[in-house]
């Protein structure tokens, strides 16, 4: 594994464009900037083709023979089934108006991976094959051969991508990058190329039900472990329903939120929350994961992974899902399931059973999202909260690319955070920054490994400048985010960039802020830290 | 697949050096870890966390969740830390055989 450089080194980026055309220039493969080839038993585990040991600095990437020709036919496939791929191909004027709103771009200034140009890695052997003028004039109708260095050169920016769709915010055409690196993604898979650990994470979910392969004693161990921690801090018992048949909501979570700190705090928080409404709710041991890492990477795997929801939904007799702080799950849940899974007629559209309010929204799919649940409650003043138990924090909050790019959820967790935080300790980041321009974590799409930090702290780099703007200018030192993604990879980048920040889910903070009428007395929020005024007792125990 | 070799014996790793058998973790591959990580010497406490978290594994296929390893041994995180400089997951887990995580962490 490359060691990664200092931030002082890693930031020397040079925006200076190289002298010859892109055609001209070869890809360099930087450690530090890929994936590791995945291992064989992975793609044996999901029945992805040509398995086998390779790696990614070899010469040789041992492709089938006959490579090409799939390729080529799997670009025919696509074209034909996908509309929108050939609309993309065909309509981009290139204007440059993605060019700098990547977050990849910003941080390394390599100009392929301005978005772009990262189209035209693929759009010019489309032409080159597909289109009349490129067959005839090569190069002059910006067109060129497939060859292994394409490949190559495909691999290494199409995982230089974190399908966050900023640039298509900005695109005046609305070209959508995300679909076509997922689309890349799957030619690449087609002819052997994946990388580790997105399949590693697929065939685990495959295989067990989640992402890290939790068994379904595991899983029961670690979320009655959280409700122990609940009943420790707070003197309430928050028991969580595993497999029960007949109730009536099915609740789903990204995976990390009860195996990984900081999101097991945000699971003690939905726990605690549940049991304040006295909810009729249960988990599942096999639909134990919301986040989908196979969406990533192709959409046929999505759906694949996807399909143990709304299995889980039927089998268990629920009404209707409700669904953790994740990310991408929302996008694929928002807009793919409806195409992928047909009219569910066996849910009930969603109703708040503690409210009575409609999700009209979720009418189609039949999911609700944990921050319109809880902005509901709120709303209808269902919560008393006491957010000087949140007095210790001074937030700021990052809008997750999915979330807020994929079904528009801006509002609500910006509702909740104003009703559990004190007045005064919110504070935005630039507004060019969040919402719907709101910078990726720069780890996405199952790029969060170990060894690509050097592109994943450069890619972190736009959002991690903004938090680094709040924090110097408002002493802000929470970052909140509703994506298990997020809270998985933006801890890393903080301690790389700004490290004096602490991440935290939404609804970690509503749990702290939540007065039951038989609690016992709170001093420290959930993860056992002081709560303000409460500073000197902890001292004086921790010295003893 | 990569391969180790350490005192006489030969380790089948992942690219990031994790064993890709549990059936292959030996007193070796302990010595190896240590080496590697740079720890000097492995005391009982080092022991009660690799014990704890081969246990766990195989009772349960997967390993425990940081707050469970220092819930069940007693030891805080930055203890744990000063046991094992790489961590619970990259330097511990990594000792104790097991595989490294995946998914979302």
């Amino acid at each position: 594994m490359a060691k990664l450089p200092t931030p002082a080194e890693l930031i020397q980026i040079n925006y200076q464009m190289p002298s010859k055309g892109w055609l001209d220039l070869k890809a360099e493969l930087r450690p530090g900037y890929y994936v590791n080839a995945a291992a064989p038993k992975w793609m044996q585990m999901i029945d992805y083709p040509f398995p086998r040991s390779w790696n990614v600095a070899d010469e040789d990437w041992q492709l089938p023979e006959d490579w090409k020709e799939r390729v080529l036919q799997g670009m025919e496939d696509r074209l034909q089934r996908f509309r929108s791929l050939k609309l993309f191909f065909d309509i981009c004027v290139r204007c440059g108006a993605c060019a700098d709103k990547c977050h990849f771009f910003l941080g390394t200034g390599d100009p392929k991976n301005m978005p772009v140009l990262r189209a035209e890695l693929l759009r010019s052997v489309y032409r080159r094959y597909f289109k009349t003028a490129g067959k005839l004039l090569g190069e002059l109708a910006g067109a060129r051969d497939l060859t292994d260095d394409v490949i190559k050169e495909w691999f290494y920016y199409l995982y230089q991508c974190t399908i966050c769709r900023r640039c298509s915010v900005f695109c005046p055409y609305g070209i959508d990058m995300a679909e076509m690196t997922i689309l890349g993604r799957e030619l690449l898979s087609s002819v052997g190329i994946n990388i580790d650990w997105a399949l590693a994470s697929v065939a685990q979910c495959y295989d067990k039900g989640s992402h890290i392969g939790a068994t379904p004693q595991a899983f029961k161990d670690m979320v009655d472990f959280l409700a122990e921690e609940n009943e420790r801090i707070t003197g309430i018992t928050t028991p969580c329903p595993v497999n029960k048949k007949g109730a009536e909501i099915l609740f789903v979570v990204p995976s990390g939120d009860y195996f990984a700190d900081p999101g097991s705090y945000t699971f003690m928080g939905y726990l605690l929350l549940f049991k304040y409404l006295d909810l009729d709710f249960t988990m599942s041991t096999y639909a134990a994961e919301g986040g989908n890492f196979g969406w990533f990477i192709s959409h046929e795997m999505g759906k694949r992974l996807n399909a143990k929801i709304y299995e889980e939904a039927k089998r268990l007799k629920v009404k209707w899902i409700l669904g953790g702080e994740c990310g991408h799950m929302w996008r694929v849940c928002n807009q793919y399931m409806p195409t992928w899974w047909g009219p569910i007629d066996f849910l009930e559209e969603p109703v708040s059973p503690i409210t009575g309010t409609k999700f009209e929204n979720a009418t189609v799919h039949k999911m609700v999202h944990i921050s319109e649940f809880t902005a509901d409650l709120f709303k209808h003043g269902k919560l008393k909260v006491d957010p000087q138990r949140n007095a210790h924090i001074k937030l700021t909050f990052h809008d997750s690319c999915n979330t807020a790019r994929g079904m528009g959820i801006f509002e609500e967790p910006r509702y909740i955070i104003n009703q559990v935080m004190p007045e005064g300790h919110f504070f935005e980041m630039p507004p060019n920054t969040i919402r719907e321009k709101t910078f990726c974590c720069g780890s996405s799409s199952g790029i969060n490994a170990n060894e690509n930090m050097d592109i994943r702290m450069l890619g972190g780099l736009p959002r991690a400048n903004a938090v680094k703007y709040v924090h110097e200018k408002y002493g802000v030192n929470h970052l909140g985010c509703i994506c298990a993604l997020d809270r998985a990879t933006l801890p890393t980048l903080m301690q790389y960039w700004v490290p004096e920040m602490e991440i935290t889910g939404i609804t970690e903070l509503v749990a702290n802020a939540l007065v039951f009428e038989d609690e016992i007395e709170r001093t420290t929020d959930l993860r056992d830290r002081p709560l303000a005024g409460f500073e000197e007792a902890d001292e004086e125990e921790g010295a003893e | 697949m990569a391969t180790v070799e350490y005192k006489g014996k030969t380790f089948q790793v992942d690219e990031d050096g994790f064993l890709e058998n549990l059936d292959q973790w030996c007193q070796e591959w302990v010595d190896y870890v240590k080496e590697s990580e740079g720890i000097k010497e492995l005391n009982d406490d080092h022991w009660k966390v690799i014990n704890m978290l081969q246990d766990y594994y195989k009772k349960n296929g997967i390993a425990p969740m940081v707050r469970i390893l220092s819930k069940v041994t007693g030891f805080k995180l930055k203890y744990i830390y000063e046991l094992f400089p790489s961590g619970p997951g990259k330097g511990a887990c990594k000792m104790a055989g097991l595989a490294k995580p995946t998914g979302c962490v």
